[in-house]
């Protein structure tokens, strides 16, 4: 018998929504010692089946039929008393963001001897909180249960929120997304973690994801869900590697393969930028106590040619989002030369600045943030070719074309950026950075916060943008997969250094840093090709 | 726009706040209709309770109609509410938006400036500069104008600050567009709700402030004021309560109707708001 049981479940969206159901006649089963991946997009319903699970739905979300069995027990016949005595001791729940899922005021060992305080466990709580801090191999446990979260990076938090989820060893375990926030080498160390405590306890795991390279790390089965439906259901390497629904065909077709493009712009030896011995560094404090200096770039030299896309790629922290602000001029480094085209820009005053600012443009991270709510799309395209003198006529004109240059529908323009979609925004955003006709473009991620079939969009135009134009392109991401995809070269930054710069080739095939090393053992699902149609 | 009228109609006690302040305008607008010549003209015997000698609101010690006062004071109230307001939102507007997007030294420079100001009670400072500068119209106005900005000043800083750092403001840095159009055309229109919200509240408030100046006897003296009406009753309230009531009830109507509208627009500008109240 399996461990969890869901049948026919589905859960109402409220009226005006874009579907009337948010999950509809959902089937699936989590047996023990199994890792049970729901993979899907946003908005695809995959949270929604883990809260109704855990019977964390809230009232504006309602359960209108279907059956859930954890066991013997019918979870979907519990009262809300009962519910929450088995939230916890029979089954657990590890969330995306373990920076804001810890109580910020409580020690950590506390934390944890709540959960089981809760259970009326509290006596056995001063040995099993060490315990359970070293099972999810957290260095020292004894001083770290006395640490505040703020002490802890997003990794060690996570591996708390796992101690606290197997605090009384539940039987089912469910993840919703809990290595998205994380860097890759975090990620993967998360992810052993889970796959090992799962082994040796023999708990049933219900992992949520949207990332099919984690899905072929870590599970034993896929669930593929789509608009509030599973549609392909089986054992993981049936689904990575023989998909039957055209929907998870399209998914796994869209997940970068880490192979270089075919179509490219040649390079020349042209040097268009070049930088030379860059430093910025951030400074904290200084009134009482010691002044904290974080050196955000240093040791980053660096040429861009012609024609090439280099990529800057690194975790969180690595300086490669400063280091690219360097070059925009929106951070202001205090030593070394920027050299565009053999002129020093760094010393350059805020008029002298603004010729080039039209030669150097940027796309930036979050769709969302990046266009002004309160301005209508052709004035957000047109504001940058009008600023340096177009007429705005003209300038309206050109932005209609860059719609359509972006696969935009130009009745675009009067619309306001909160009625497009998150892909649909990041092309407006490449379509301002590209009115201004720029010759060096700036990329900080572009993708990052983008579905996977909308980020393999956005990468295919990019690519065919940078050919047609020719662009020069300074590409940032975390994502190795897609740096190997775009870049012709690759820049790899650890604690605010480039650490190694090379060909795309070789750096993936032949890397001399350790650090290189490190992050590309991390990608998670390296060991899996995904299939070609 | 529509879809923002209705979120605020939502609130009921904001429509019934749009109603009286409309009764408000009307009333400063019709006031030379309603009753024409002067309010200063004696037109009745002293001392006559509401009701009697065509009076609807009785008359004063001089035998001064006290609805026409009323009528005619209400231009007075709002057109020192609005005026100060404006002048207090320049001032205010101008100086957090200058501290919040160029921070650092002038961050401080400016906060600290405007401490200054926060620091002394604005009530006693207002009377200050008014006995100053002689009490007329603009001096009034003037008093209260700068001793209502510094609350402007740092909502308006706080909202650059974090509104500063948003990517599309990066964007448009990278744009090269000026940092006064950065300023005008891309920070100030997303930080409008609060300034809005704000401003409804002073103006009420700057009400408030000159019927007390008045009360004092600092306001104009050529000017009635429902601040001077009250103080010319103060004396006799036990003799002729309708002299101070009326005029104090007009304030009262006035600034609870300024207050809930600017609820209202607090509730109908805030997008997580919008909606769930019922």
């Amino acid at each position: 018998m399996s461990l969890l049981r869901v049948e026919g479940l589905t859960v109402a969206l409220p009226p005006g929504g874009d579907r009337p159901h948010a999950v509809e006649q959902i089937d699936l089963t989590v047996d023990r010692g199994e890792i049970v991946c729901v993979v899907g997009e946003s908005g695809s319903g995959k949270s929604i089946t883990a809260n109704a699970v855990m019977g964390l739905l809230p009232k504006t979300l309602p359960r209108k039929a279907g059956r859930i069995w954890l066991g013997d027990t019918e979870l979907t016949a519990q009262s809300p008393e009962q519910l929450r005595a088995l939230r916890g001791s029979r089954m657990a729940m590890i969330f995306q963001e373990p920076m804001t899922a810890l109580n910020p005021l409580m020690r950590v060992g506390d934390q944890i001897a709540e959960a089981l305080a809760v259970h009326g466990e509290k006596r056995r709580a001063r040995d099993r909180v060490p315990e359970l801090l070293a099972a999810v191999n957290l260095p020292d446990p004894a001083a770290l249960a006395k640490a505040h979260p703020f002490r802890l990076s997003g990794g060690q938090r996570q591996r708390v929120m796992i101690a606290m989820a197997l605090a009384l060893e539940p039987a089912l375990l469910i993840a919703d997304e809990p290595t998205t926030a994380l860097d890759v080498t975090t990620q993967m160390q998360i992810l052993r973690l889970v796959r090992e405590i799962q082994s040796r306890k023999g708990m049933g795991v219900m992992f949520i994801t949207h990332d099919f390279g984690v899905v072929a790390e870590i599970a034993d089965r896929v669930a593929v869900m789509q608009r509030g439906r599973i549609v392909e259901q089986g054992p993981a390497s049936a689904v990575l590697n023989n998909p039957r629904h055209d929907y998870t065909r399209a998914l796994i077709a869209a997940v970068p393969h880490g192979a270089p493009a075919h179509t490219r712009a040649p390079v020349t030896t042209e040097t268009v930028l070049e930088a030379k011995g860059l430093a910025k560094t951030y400074s904290r404090g200084g009134w009482f106590g010691a002044r904290a200096v974080v050196k955000a770039v240093h040791d980053a030299d660096f040429t861009l040619r012609r024609g090439e896309t280099l990529g800057l790629v690194g975790e969180s922290g690595s300086g490669k989002s400063t280091l690219a602000r360097c070059v925009v001029d929106l951070v202001r480094p205090e030593a070394g030369h920027m050299l565009f085209h053999g002129q020093d820009l760094r010393p350059l005053s805020r008029a002298d600045r603004k010729p080039f600012r039209k030669r150097i443009q940027m796309v930036f991270q979050d769709p969302y943030a990046s266009l002004n709510p309160r301005r209508r799309v052709g004035d957000i395209i047109a504001e940058g070719p009008i600023t340096h003198g177009e007429p705005r006529a003209q300038a309206l004109d050109r932005a209609r074309d860059l719609l359509r240059l972006v696969k935009l529908d130009p009745g675009a323009m009067d619309r306001f950026p909160h009625e497009f979609s998150g892909g649909q925004r990041q092309r407006i955003g490449i379509a301002r950075a590209l009115a201004m006709e720029p010759e060096l473009l700036i990329a900080d991620e572009p993708v990052s916060a983008l579905d996977v079939s909308v980020q393999a969009q956005v990468l295919a135009l990019l690519a065919e943008i940078r050919a047609r134009l020719g662009l020069t392109m300074l590409f940032i991401t975390h994502d190795l997969r897609v740096a190997a995809q775009v870049c012709d070269r690759i820049a790899v930054m650890q604690r605010g250094a480039i650490v190694e710069i090379g060909p795309t080739a070789e750096v993936f095939g032949n890397p001399q840093h350790s650090y290189t090393r490190a992050l590309l053992d991390s990608i998670p699902g390296r060991g899996w090709t995904p299939p070609v149609f | 726009m529509m879809a923002f009228f209705r979120s605020f109609a939502r609130n009921k006690g904001a429509v019934v706040g749009l109603v009286v302040l409309a009764l408000v305008f009307a009333m400063a607008g019709l006031a030379d209709v309603i009753f024409p010549g002067t309010p200063w003209d004696m037109v009745a015997a002293p001392f006559m309770p509401p009701g009697e000698m065509d009076m609807w609101l009785g008359s004063d010690s001089l035998g001064r109609d006290v609805a026409a006062g009323i009528a005619h004071g209400s231009r007075i109230s709002l057109l020192v509410g609005a005026v100060s307001t404006v002048v207090a939102l320049a001032l205010g507007v101008s100086l957090g938006a200058v501290a919040g997007y160029l921070g650092g030294f002038v961050d401080d420079l400016v906060m600290r400036f405007t401490e200054f100001f926060q620091t002394i009670p604005s009530f006693v400072l207002a009377i200050l500069l008014v006995a100053i500068f002689t009490p007329t119209i603009s001096s009034v106005v003037f008093a209260i104008a700068v001793v209502s900005w510094p609350p402007v000043a740092r909502v308006v800083r706080a909202e650059f600050l974090s509104l500063r750092s948003r990517e599309f403001v990066q964007a448009a840095e990278v744009l090269g567009k000026s940092r006064l159009s950065i300023v005008v055309g891309d920070i100030l229109p997303n930080a409008l709700s609060p300034i809005i919200v704000l401003s409804s509240l002073m103006v009420a408030n700057a009400i408030l402030l000159e019927s007390a100046l008045s009360f004092l006897g600092l306001g104009d003296p050529n000017l009635m004021t429902w601040g001077f009406l009250i103080g010319s009753g103060r004396s006799v309230i036990r003799l002729a309560w309708w002299m101070s009531v009326f005029p104090g009830i007009a304030i009262f109507l006035t600034v609870l109707a300024l207050n809930l509208v600017g609820e209202g627009l607090s509730d109908a500008l805030n997008p997580r708001l919008a909606g769930r109240r019922t």
